[in-house]
């Protein structure tokens, strides 16, 4: 609806919330917003974007190919609750690409080590469900997914496994951390018109030609790379893209 | 016995609102065993012996007379329809769109395209709200650049404010063109965004604030404070 | 012979509620929304519409149609992952619930049309149905949909000997009777009564009184909540 509007304005480095095309909108983070049903949990507020996280564990049966090590499963739900747009329209993005990029994010920096999820080589692992839910899509969930998923994983405790039953006793939680190595975290930067931008509403996502979302590490190295949109980028815009995303990275770690 | 509200007071669903049969329960109220009860958040308001609430919340209901904001949503052989935040679309047929003769079979797009903006006025609305439009009429007319702002439509009296009052404070202070459709989509025109904006943030003020007291004093306040902040340019 | 129950495992006297916090305006895209806590069962609801009914052999040309669909996180349950999507479980309650507003919401103004409820749980500790309830109350409130009463809902229940009020997870748990009732503000009428257990018929009398003091309660918080967003004094 303000399309050209919004496209016009970015040509000109602004926004319709007066904010920098580099500049995030204001950040929440909560910790333990379900801390009697979850093992970890986290709300994350960009703006009036909302996004809730939740970690529960099981125990199952290893890979094969990898006897002593646990593994971690990401679901993004996108909610009718979240969007008037869910039922009408296509929807701006993907939940399966948002899982996989969180989950890549995690996964590929190691920034939780499989083998300390091994119970029992071979028979018992830990298997940690981490379970994303928007619930106000204001724009921007694939920053707010990756931040609500490192933030619910810092909240998470193991509970407690009773081995001669074979059961986890889920009232019972212990006092053991999930042990995070790394700290990886998702920025997406857009391009609009040649310009870069980042954190869009979801009235500025409509305008977007294309997105980099990409996961950094402490160390500022990345850790997953996601390039959508229609439009293709040049190696000048990718290698900005990125030098914008790790500068973004460093506020936004220190929020957590 | 009698009324149990004041004027303007704040109700809400299933609150009992007058006792007895001394008044009429009007719009969004019921008469109960031996009372009369609202069935909306909103403002008593007592004309006489009857008795109604105007909502504080709530889609837009389309009706017969409201001048609207509406985006092109789609065209046939004969007719446009119109998004104007309903649950249904509207729609423009040929004689109401323009004056001009247009051919059987000629484009429509030439006079209104896909995502273009409009205000027009509602001419009829069904029972099951078919809803007829015209752009014919004195103001109606396609809406060229700006940007729209969305408000809750039962606040859109205030935004106007007595004889357009409130309205014009903002477009004076800001230098821009404001158009209100009573369905809550707001068109802002005007030279700078910075201006524009400015705007935007009053009327979403009012929105916020809509049931406060002195609103035109804090929206004085508001758009004063910042006015020569920005460079705008004096036109007309 | 049934064991006595002689003290609420948290202490609570038998018809006293746990606390209870409501918020309106918790999902600022939907139309109407609105959260309710009971306890640590946290309960999410926010509603769009009235808008286009698709498919649209479901539309009514008389009416709109209220639809409701409830739905638990992932990690919301006690226990294990509770698998995402619709459960057996999750269709009846949004039937229950469809029927438990079918006495006061009134869409004759908007034909056609649907209004769509979403119900999310972040949180459970039982009493799940009732929190939805409650929030769905406000957030339709906060809609503007016309409602010709408030419907407050308790879980009521039956734990050994006693009847209690709001039952918690572990009191269920007990072989306890559940019984959620929801009730209109005005009239205290029933609009939602489901049970599974052995109960009498006198017992249910008793339920039912005491459920009409505990959702007299509920309306409490949930007027609060409406006049916190909207303004004006309680009456």
């Amino acid at each position: 609806m303000n399309e050209d509007y919004i496209r016009n304005l970015i040509k000109n480095h602004k926004r319709l919330d007066n904010r920098k095309l580099d500049e995030h909108r204001p950040i929440k983070i909560e910790y333990g917003i379900s801390s009697k049903s979850a093992e970890g949990s986290s709300r994350v507020r960009i703006g009036n974007t909302e996004v809730v996280c939740g970690v529960k564990f099981d125990v199952g049966e290893p890979f094969p190919d990898k006897p002593d090590e646990g593994t971690i499963m990401v679901n993004v739900e996108l909610l009718p609750l979240s969007s008037p747009e869910f039922e009408s329209g296509p929807p701006r993005v993907d939940s399966i690409e948002l899982a996989r990029v969180v989950d890549r994010g995690i996964r590929e920096s190691k920034a939780i080590d499989f083998k300390k999820l091994c119970i029992k080589a071979g028979e018992k692992v830990w298997l940690v469900f981490i379970d994303i839910y928007p619930i106000n899509d204001n724009g921007n969930l694939f920053d707010a997914a990756s931040l609500a998923a490192l933030a619910a994983l810092k909240d998470t405790k193991y509970p407690k496994y009773d081995e001669k039953a074979e059961k986890i006793i889920y009232e019972e939680r212990t006092k053991n951390p999930l042990q995070l190595e790394k700290h990886p975290l998702a920025v997406t930067v857009n391009k609009v018109n040649g310009n870069f931008l980042l954190d869009p509403t979801d009235e500025e996502e409509n305008v977007i030609d294309s997105r980099l979302t990409i996961a950094i590490l402490e160390d500022n190295t990345l850790s997953a790379l996601q390039k959508g949109g229609d439009e293709a980028l040049t190696p000048e815009d990718i290698d900005k893209m990125i030098e914008m995303a790790q500068k973004a990275a460093k506020t936004l770690r220190g929020k957590i | 016995m009698g009324l149990l509200v004041s004027e303007k007071d704040i109700v809400i669903p299933g609150q009992i609102i007058a006792d007895g049969m001394d008044y009429l329960p009007a719009m969004n109220t019921y008469r109960g065993e031996n009372n009369i009860i609202s069935t909306r958040v909103g403002l008593i308001r007592v004309v006489g012996r009857s008795i109604k609430v105007i909502p504080l919340s709530g889609r837009y209901i389309p009706k017969a007379g409201d001048t609207v904001i509406g985006r092109i949503t789609a065209m046939s052989t004969a007719s446009w329809f119109v998004d104007i935040g309903y649950a249904s679309e509207a729609g423009i047929s040929l004689k109401d769109a323009t004056s001009e003769f247009i051919e059987r079979g000629a484009d429509l797009s030439q006079y209104f395209d896909f995502d273009e903006l409009v205000v027009a006025k509602i001419t009829n609305v069904t029972k099951t709200r078919l809803i007829d439009l015209t752009v014919k009429g004195p103001g109606l007319r396609k809406l060229v650049g700006g940007r729209i702002v969305k408000i809750t439509s039962t606040k859109v009296p205030r935004v106007i404010g007595k004889q357009g009052s409130m309205i014009s404070v903002i477009k004076n202070a800001t230098n821009t063109r404001i158009i209100v459709g009573q369905n809550g989509w707001v068109w802002i025109s005007g030279e700078s965004p910075e201006e524009i904006q400015r705007a935007a943030d009053a009327i979403q003020m009012i929105e916020r604030e809509a049931h406060t007291e002195g609103l035109t004093d804090k929206v004085e306040k508001f758009l004063g404070g910042k006015k020569n902040d920005s460079n705008i340019q004096e036109e007309n | 012979m049934t064991a006595t129950y002689k003290k609420r495992t948290d202490g609570r006297a038998f018809d006293e509620p746990r606390p209870m916090e409501a918020k309106l305006g918790v999902v600022p895209r939907a139309d109407g929304s609105a959260m309710f806590k009971a306890g640590k069962s946290v309960a999410i609801a926010a509603v769009h519409g009235p808008r286009q009914l698709n498919p649209a052999f479901m539309r009514n040309p008389k009416k709109g149609v209220l639809r409701v669909n409830y739905n638990m996180m992932a990690f919301s349950g006690s226990g294990e992952r509770v698998r995402p999507g619709p459960s057996r479980r999750s269709k009846e309650i949004n039937l229950v619930i469809e029927k438990a507003f079918a006495p006061v919401v009134d869409l004759s103004e908007v034909p056609n049309t649907a209004v769509d409820v979403y119900i999310e749980l972040l949180q459970t500790d039982a009493g799940t149905r009732c929190a939805a309830i409650n929030a769905t109350a406000l957030a339709l409130a906060d809609a503007g949909i016309s409602m010709k009463d408030i419907i407050s809902a308790m879980a009521m229940g039956k734990v050994h000997d006693k009847i209690c009020v709001d039952l918690t997870k572990e009191e269920e748990d007990m072989e306890a009777v559940d019984i959620p009732v929801a009730m209109m503000g005005n009239s205290g009428k029933v609009t939602l009564l489901q049970m599974d257990g052995i109960i009498s018929r006198e017992e249910i009398k008793e339920i039912l009184k005491k459920a009409r003091e505990a959702t007299l309660k509920v309306k409490e918080v949930q007027e609060k909540a409406i006049r916190e967003k909207y303004g004006g004094q309680n009456e």
